[in-house]
């Protein structure tokens, strides 16, 4: 793709400035323009592509420019003449390298790449074994090495000192744990054959090492796969005996004046500051990102929760590939005009014959609805699917979708451009899980016109593009409604929505933080009426960053359907100490706060609802209203051809489905694709398919809320693509049309 | 004299092969029986290497046979075969990977 594209923000109020940040290769010019998205399914039986253009001041041609993103995380610790002015020294730490094949790896460097000066603990490419990299400062390089070769995935203390009087070198590589007939212990001594060290006065860094300063951003190299703990440097050779007395803090007496640095990375490990515990105030901070609250050398098992034993949560696990923020300069701001309307945007970038789209929402004005209707823009579930890779990555995904994986432009982008960082549903290039999303680079799945591999047959609709359908049905009933975001919930609270008489979510809203959890479920307490027009829905707990705007984490704990798996010890939130994983496991199973929740899922075609005994409640006469009693709900739609499909809630008086509420219609009839989640299965067994499980549903339920509210879900995320058949005309939108006309009258339910 | 015994009617393993995989010509995607699911879990569930895929050329048009590399940053293989049917995709890419896995022709 030539141009791409993205916002520093995801909701913007009328009178604030978004900017918006383009790569446009290959073009002298693009031009950008507004646009309202209304509808980006391309499909021809649909209702087809319908976007506005919006006048604004933004919509002009620009100059193209190429923008690159530098992924990789480090820690950068800036100058000071405590590190400039070191003669000897000694580098130690504890590391854990996930792939110490892969070339070399920096894991902590006060290096300056340009003119090969300074020094550097590393794993080197010559044989995947530590060694201390030294440079003259004039082009001149000496790697000595310990000589064995790390075994990927095992805890070392390694360390390395250097006599700048007698040029003595030594290097440690001491495993933590022995095994018998592998030889990765290693300790050398040899004679630098180099002048002298090289000085500057560059950054000291862990995790990579400094290469050149790019726009004012720090770009490195060298990015080491694996976990830093307890890094320590001191000014002067340190004896193998003081080494372990420095591993420790508090420092004995007499080795306080030699050591320099000595970082604790448990400590305020909820932002992205390090901490080093010497008078010398050496603190850093984290760039792009890397994994927090990870288990240390010293974690003993018996802790799981890093605030109670922070002193075995010391390491950052770093990756070459963590991204937080793409750091693209800004190319153009928007000022939204006082009077435009809530609504979802986009600011569509053409060069030539390519395009992209930078979606937004245009919320009212703070504290000010617009509207009685709410629309939910799931961002944060659009930020856990950012860049999702797994067509190109993972071979379940021809299982889980029963079909060719179909590839987008954008997927063959990403595919090559691995620096754009992928999702929460894909694993970083040394296998360990992705638990951080930002939205501070171009999503390039995040867009209208994109169709998905696990969007089923049809129209193959996911996430963002399969919730301009609600969009779409939204304007085609004339109904007035409000955008905001998952962000807006989350920061402001109930008083994000407590004004609209309706919230409706999109298609597959599953990621909720605690803030959003509770707003939602206060909400319908107080007599709001939630429309849950989706399956999956409050399934994983996330957490934003206090500090960094636009990052979320999550971590995939114990439990549900995972892309991959939190490693022990790892499951609490590094942003808020919060335990994460699923909403079920922390005793908020999405049936308290919607009526069904997650129950099994298939990515081939989709079904159709049977109405149930429920349908006939007096309490349903509004839902069911021009909808004969024999009617198949949704036996047709632009996914899967049906509106039962893809992932499929059910209700659960044991997980919470209150005792009141009416399950109007259930579906059936799903193929063997569909299997019941892993949640639901203690002891495996056959009969789990869509064929044969009773578990393999979705059930259509409403129920009353204190104080006049109510709860309507409809269970599935194929929902939304049965919406426009037939001109609008048909079951679906018969029903949703019925119980969004009721849920805004105030009237109480 | 001993009666002959009429030996049950036993369908080949061919022919039963043959019934499999007119079901799956006849729909590529839905519904199934068991058996012809787990033939189909064998093909669909090849590594990453080599493994065919479809990039769309025109949306819901026409579609461009391709192999993921199995690499990370490596691109796709585009392939010279294009489809303006989803279906005959799906039998295109059937016919070889039955071929690799049974070293058998289908027409």
């Amino acid at each position: 793709m030539q141009i791409t594209g993205y916002s520093d923000q995801i909701s913007v109020a009328p009178g604030e400035t978004i900017d918006f940040m383009v790569n446009c290769e290959g073009a002298k010019t693009y031009r950008a323009d507004l646009v309202r998205i209304i509808c980006g399914d391309t499909n021809p039986d649909g209702p087809g592509v319908k976007e506005r253009m919006v006048r604004s001041a933004a919509n002009k041609t620009y100059k193209g420019r190429k923008q690159v993103i530098h992924s990789g995380s480090f820690v950068a610790v800036p100058t000071s003449a405590a590190l400039d002015d070191l003669k000897s020294f000694t580098f130690q730490a504890f590391i854990w390298p996930t792939t110490p094949e892969k070339g070399t790896q920096s894991i902590m460097s006060k290096w300056r790449d340009r003119d090969k000066a300074g020094a550097a603990l590393i794993i080197t490419k010559a044989n995947g074994s530590v060694a201390l990299c030294l440079g003259d400062g004039k082009g001149k390089v000496e790697v000595i090495n310990a000589g064995k070769s790390l075994v990927a995935r095992e805890w070392y203390f390694v360390a390395a000192s250097y006599d700048a009087k007698t040029k003595q070198v030594c290097v440690y590589q001491l495993p933590l744990k022995d095994f018998p007939r592998v030889k990765d212990r290693g300790v050398v001594r040899a004679k630098s054959k180099l002048g002298r060290i090289g000085p500057h006065s560059e950054a000291l860094t862990f995790g990579a090492y400094y290469q050149r300063t790019d726009k004012g951003r720090m770009v490195c190299g060298g990015h080491y796969n694996g976990k830093i703990d307890s890094p320590r440097i001191a000014n002067r050779v340190l004896s193998p005996a003081e080494m372990e007395l420095v591993k420790s803090w508090p420092l004995p007496g007499g080795l306080s004046n030699a050591v320099v640095g000595a970082w604790d990375f448990s400590q305020e490990l909820k932002s992205t500051r390090v901490v080093d515990l010497t008078e010398n105030r050496l603190h850093g901070e984290t760039v792009q990102m890397p994994a927090r609250a990870m288990t240390g050398h010293n974690w003993t098992g018996e802790e799981m929760n890093w605030r109670h034993a922070p002193e075995q949560y010391g390491a950052i696990h770093f990756h070459d590939d963590d991204i937080y923020d793409a750091g693209w300069e800004v190319d153009f701001g928007l000022t939204i005009p006082k009077t435009m309307k809530s609504g979802l945007y986009a600011m569509r970038v053409r060069a030539g014959k390519e395009e992209d789209y930078i979606p937004f929402a245009i919320r009212p004005p703070r504290g000010k609805a617009t509207a009685k209707i709410c629309f939910l823009l799931p961002t944060g579930s659009y930020m856990a699917y950012a860049n999702e890779q797994m067509s190109t990555d993972v071979p379940l995904a021809q299982l889980l979708s029963g079909k060719l994986s179909v590839l987008q432009q954008q997927n063959l982008h990403l595919n090559v451009h691995r620096e754009y960082g992928a999702s929460c549903y894909d694993s970083h290039s040394d296998g360990s899980g992705i638990c951080y999303s930002s939205r501070l680079r171009p999503i390039l799945n995040m867009r209208p016109k994109y169709a998905m591999w696990l969007g089923g047959t049809g129209s193959s609709l996911w996430q963002f593009n399969a919730d301009t359908h609600i969009i779409d049905w939204l304007e085609a009933m004339n109904f007035d409604y409000d955008v905001i975001t998952d962000e807006d919930l989350h920061y402001e609270g109930l008083s994000a929505i407590e004004q609209y008489n309706v919230v409706v979510t999109g298609s597959h809203p599953e990621y909720h933080s605690t803030e959003m959890w509770d707003a939602m479920h206060e909400y319908t307490q107080r007599g709001g009426r939630l429309m849950y027009l989706g399956a999956n829905g409050w399934y994983w707990r996330i957490a934003y960053h206090a500090e960094s705007p636009g990052i979320m984490e999550v971590r995939r704990n114990e439990d549900g359907i995972r892309a991959w798996e939190a490693r022990t010890g790892e499951y609490y939130h590094s942003f808020t100490g919060e335990y994460g994983g699923l909403w079920r496991r922390n005793g908020r199973a999405p049936q308290v706060i919607a009526g069904t929740g997650f129950s099994a899922q298939g990515f081939d075609v989709s079904s159709y609802y049977r109405q149930k005994p429920d349908a006939r409640n007096p309490r349903a006469k509004f839902i069911m209203a021009g909808i004969g009693p024999d009617e198949l709900i949704g036996d047709f739609g632009l996914i899967g051809d049906g509106a039962a499909g893809l992932e499929l809630d059910r209700a659960d008086r044991m997980l919470g489905t209150p005792p009141h509420a009416l399950v109007l219609a259930s579906s059936e009839n799903h193929t063997d694709i569909y299997l019941v989640v892993c949640e639901e299965i203690l002891i495996s067994y056959p009969g789990i398919g869509g064929a044969e499980s009773e578990l393999v549903r979705a059930d259509i339920v409403f129920y009353e809320t204190p104080n006049g509210g109510g709860v309507f879900s409809t269970s599935s995320i194929a929902w939304s693509g049965s919406l426009a058949h037939n001109g609008y005309k048909n079951n679906v939108s018969r029903m949703t049309k019925n119980v969004l006309k009721r849920f805004v009258d105030p009237k109480p339910l | 004299m001993a009666k002959t015994q009429a030996k049950p009617k036993r369908r080949s393993a061919t022919e039963e092969n043959r019934r499999l995989i007119e079901e799956f010509r006849a729909r590529p995607v839905g519904h199934h029986s068991a058996d012809l699911q787990r033939i189909i879990n064998k093909l669909r569930g090849s590594p990453m290497a080599g493994k065919y895929c479809l990039v769309t050329v025109k949306p819901h048009k026409q579609w461009q046979l391709a192999q993921t590399s199995g690499v990370r940053g490596k691109p796709l293989k585009m392939l010279n075969k294009k489809f303006t049917s989803l279906e005959k995709a799906e039998w295109h890419v059937f016919k070889l990977r039955w071929k690799e896995h049974t070293g058998e022709t289908l027409r």
